[in-house]
């Protein structure tokens, strides 16, 4: 065989392989919140209409404002490569900060949102759920299940956009090389998406 | 394939900053669509709405935010996939679900 | 048998002695992909080895029926952790994570994965969920007593430390996900030149197909045991039947991912083995293709028939026939590869080294498990059989007469290699036989049992399975002795064996084409690529 002389070192970054990376990991978000949703497909083909009433004492108002609010976040990480992209790094770190702010907003939201159910009794082996019927516990479970797993990752993403905004302004990222910025935002999409999903089958489910 | 760098690719495509914003108006419009029809109507036609309008945002969000519009055919193929698995795993346990 | 060249090997010690660390920390903060390979060598055997004697102690209890040795409740423990070590820490990473980090770069021309930092975090994650198990058997009320498959409603109910075990599993799998997520943009991406889908040898098809499960199938357990945390922790009640919940739907979920997992299991090893039989058979292998493509046909079909566990569950009758027909079409992959191996052999000038000792032993187990699992995909059949020893004869065919002696092949096979030492050639041959007697005599006592009807995970037995036992249990400690032997002899070339070289078997692949062991970047200089694999028509570099 001939050989292809290359240096001992070579230091290369891998644009179409970390993309790759990345968009593999959200195929396993994907599934990890695949699972809950056949759970969900399950249950609310066996209770409908238990899953009705549960959808319908479910603040509407909070779903939409936090739907609202994660979709301008992706808007505002998505501006956020283009201007990295196009070279203008002030726009890049404002809006980084704007899609952490509302991710905070957002995480807020939905403490208020559980204090509520909690006080009044609605939340696991709650006093209030347990009088409720087999199909409503049920709903509740998966509501606060599926909104916990979804809280988590809205968590995690603002901390990786806060190390990510970190690194930007420490030029660790450039217009050269923003490959972290795009994967971390492919995330932050993938959080919206979930959400996406989340609003209509437990807020809307009428 | 292998270790040759692909400049072209390096840099990616740019999504115009228009087309993020008119991305995200027709999202705020698809979820007002949306939570009209849950709302003002009965389930007769939520769930048809659900059903669409949804995976319409969902797509949106993946082809113009993630750039999947953008990719190699390959990432389409992956996203098809992936969620393929999905509605196979949800479908076939239906199979015993819708039985009993 | 081949004999090493002795003279004509330099001492070398490639990248076992390179780098600026020393000591452990050269170890376990190498993201050196051969060295992340050892690490899973190293705490995978030993896992191995205690998970084996507490299968010794299993087959001590069924001998002890009058006197038993051991609590009920020790030996419910004792059979769920020797299952969640085999199964997550040993079969499951396996051949893959062992074999694969080491040789999945260097065969397709690389000098490392990807992701090299997110291969280190993957063995991160190896021991702490190993860690987080361990320590399972030893706070709360002990180590879970549910089986390794955490059945729900007992899982919720009994005071064992189900969370944290779970949890620890929840930690492994992680672990075996970024390893399929590394591996699959691995060989999409860092491929030499010349290297084409078509060039790359088959243990690389084979790993490639593997990873594809584990990224895919992995978050589905994932996420059920969270819930399965959240349910004892704060009562969440998904699973629970007096919250309303379905206990099948927890073993759909289970075995969505756990049956994949077999495959996950069984394909990196008959890739090894694809590897092993054409060396020592001097003949290229037969059917390439269909090697290649059977893999992924594998994967995909295998993930097709998970309720083919969950036949007597209560499952309605269409999903029970639906998986039953799966059941049938996923053997017809498998059976491919092993026409294909067999058609390799015919005809070839076959040597009977240590490692073609173990493939060919691994053929013939693999297939007695294939064939034992139609027998048991039959639905009439399934009821007799189902939660019985033949079931547990029937896996321990698959997964260790199939994966295990994959692995040991593949050990044996790539050992030189890996550590430029050479084992002693003769005792590992010897070391095959009461592995062998004892496998028959253990597992396919097992069968025997179960078709008799003794059930699983009971600590006792009635009069009539007696012997059944004492054969089974003699068969095991046989075994259990060859084992010992088998590792000693391998542990034991670590430190004494004699300098390898390069080429000890006339491999055809590119790892045999680097010294032994390699250089820390594999290559001197990237090969560029020509040709197809496995040619054996031309003088190999020895």
């Amino acid at each position: 065989m001939s050989s292809v002389p290359v240096p001992v070192h070579p230091i290369h970054k891998d644009y179409q392989g970390a993309k790759l990376g990345m968009w593999l990991f959200l195929s396993t978000e994907i599934l990890l919140f695949g699972g809950l949703f056949l759970l969900y497909s399950a249950y609310r083909a066996r209770y409908p209409l238990d899953f009705h009433t549960g959808g319908q004492h479910l603040d509407t108002f909070i779903g939409i404002a936090n739907t609202v609010i994660l979709l301008t976040s992706s808007l505002a990480v998505a501006i956020a490569v283009t201007a990295m992209q196009k070279g203008n790094r002030r726009l890049t770190m404002i809006c980084l900060g704007a899609t952490i702010v509302f991710a905070l907003m957002f995480l807020v939201n939905k403490y208020f949102e559980w204090m509520a159910e909690i006080h009044r009794g609605i939340y696991p082996n709650g006093p209030a759920l347990l009088k409720l019927p087999d199909g409503e516990k049920i709903f509740y479970g998966l509501y606060y299940c599926m909104t916990g797993l979804h809280g988590l990752h809205v968590l995690a993403g603002a901390a990786a956009l806060a190390i990510t905004l970190d690194f930007v302004r420490r030029h660790k990222i450039t217009r050269s090389d923003f490959s972290k910025l795009e994967n971390v935002g492919l995330y932050w999409h993938l959080v919206d998406v979930v959400w996406i999903f989340l609003l209509p089958l437990l807020y809307l489910a009428a | 394939m292998g270790q040759t760098m692909e400049h072209a690719e390096e840099h990616g495509h740019v999504v115009p900053y228009r087309t993020l914003i008119v991305i995200w108006l027709l999202l705020l419009l698809l979820t007002a669509v949306l939570v009209y029809v849950s709302t003002a109507y009965h389930a007769a036609l939520s769930v048809p709405a659900l059903l669409t309008v949804t995976p319409l945002k969902a797509g949106l969000v993946f082809f113009y935010f993630m750039h999947l519009k953008y990719e190699k055919p390959f990432f389409k193929g992956l996203v098809i996939l992936v969620l393929g698995a999905l509605i196979l795993f949800i479908g076939l346990t239906f199979a015993d679900l819708s039985y009993r | 048998m081949t004999t090493i060249a002795q003279g004509e090997v330099p001492a070398y010690r490639g990248f076992l002695a390179a780098g600026d660390r020393k000591g452990i920390l050269a170890w376990i903060l190498s993201t050196d992909h051969k060295r992340i390979g050892i690490l899973y060598l190293g705490t995978m055997v030993s896992l191995f080895l205690a998970a084996m004697i507490i299968g010794v102690l299993m087959r001590i209890e069924q001998l002890s029926v009058s006197h038993p040795l051991f609590q009920p409740a020790v030996y419910n423990a004792f059979f769920t952790v020797h299952g969640v070590i085999m199964i997550f820490m040993f079969v499951l990473p396996g051949a893959s994570s062992v074999f694969g980090n080491f040789f999945l770069p260097i065969m397709i021309g690389a000098r490392d994965v990807a992701f090299p930092r997110v291969n280190l975090l993957s063995w991160y994650f190896f021991i702490a969920g190993a860690l987080v198990v361990l320590l399972s058997l030893f706070t709360g009320h002990g180590p879970p007593d549910t089986g390794w498959t955490f059945y729900v409603p007992f899982s919720l109910r009994t005071g064992t430390n189900v969370p944290m075990g779970v949890f620890g599993v929840f930690l492994l799998g992680f672990s075996s996900i970024l390893t399929g997520l590394n591996f699959i943009t691995t060989v999409h991406r860092l491929r030499a030149p010349g290297m084409t889908w078509h060039r790359m040898p088959l243990f690389v098809w084979a790993t490639y197909a593997t990873a594809w499960v584990q990224v895919l199938a992995t978050p589905v357990i994932g996420v059920t045991l969270l819930l399965v945390i959240a349910e004892r922790l704060f009562g969440v009640g998904v699973f629970d039947p007096t919250k309303g919940g379905d206990p099948l739907l927890y073993q759909h979920l289970f075995w969505i991912y756990s049956h994949p997992a077999v495959y996950i299991m069984i394909l990196p090893a008959m890739g090894a083995i694809t590897e092993v039989i054409p060396t020592f058979a001097h003949r290229t292998i037969f059917g390439y293709r269909a090697i290649a493509y059977s893999s992924l046909g594998i994967a995909i079909l295998g993930s097709l028939v998970w309720g083919h566990h969950m036949f007597t569950s209560g499952m309605s009758d269409n999903a029970n026939l639906v998986f039953s027909l799966f059941t049938f079409l996923v053997a017809v992959p498998s059976s491919i590869k092993v026409f294909n191996w067999t058609a390799t052999l015919y005809k070839g000038a076959i040597e009977l080294n240590p490692p073609m000792i173990f493939a060919l032993t691994f053929i013939f187990l693999f297939s007695i498990g294939g064939l034992t699992g139609l027998i048991q995909g039959a639905l009439n059949v399934n009821v007799h059989l189902h939660d019985t020893y033949w079931i547990v004869g029937h896996f321990h065919y698959v997964m260790f007469g199939g994966t295990g002696m994959g692995f040991f092949a593949a050990l044996l096979y790539w050992f030189p290699k890996m550590f430029g030492k050479m084992y002693n050639q003769r005792v590992a041959a010897i070391s095959w036989l009461p592995i062998f007697v004892g496998f028959m005599m253990f597992y396919g006592g097992m069968l025997v049992l179960g078709y008799m009807g003794m059930p699983r995970r009971y600590y006792t037995h009635l009069p009539q399975f007696h012997a059944g036992h004492v054969f089974a249990s003699v068969g095991a400690f046989v075994m259990a002795a060859g084992l010992v032997l088998f590792f000693t002899n391998l542990i034991t070339a670590l430190f004494r064996g004699e300098k390898a070289a390069a080429n000890p078997w006339g491999g055809v692949t590119l790892e045999w084409q680097t010294t032994s062991p390699p250089p820390l970047e594999n290559f001197e200089e990237i090969p560029a690529i020509a040709d197809r694999p496995y040619i054996f028509n031309r003088e190999a570099a020895s």
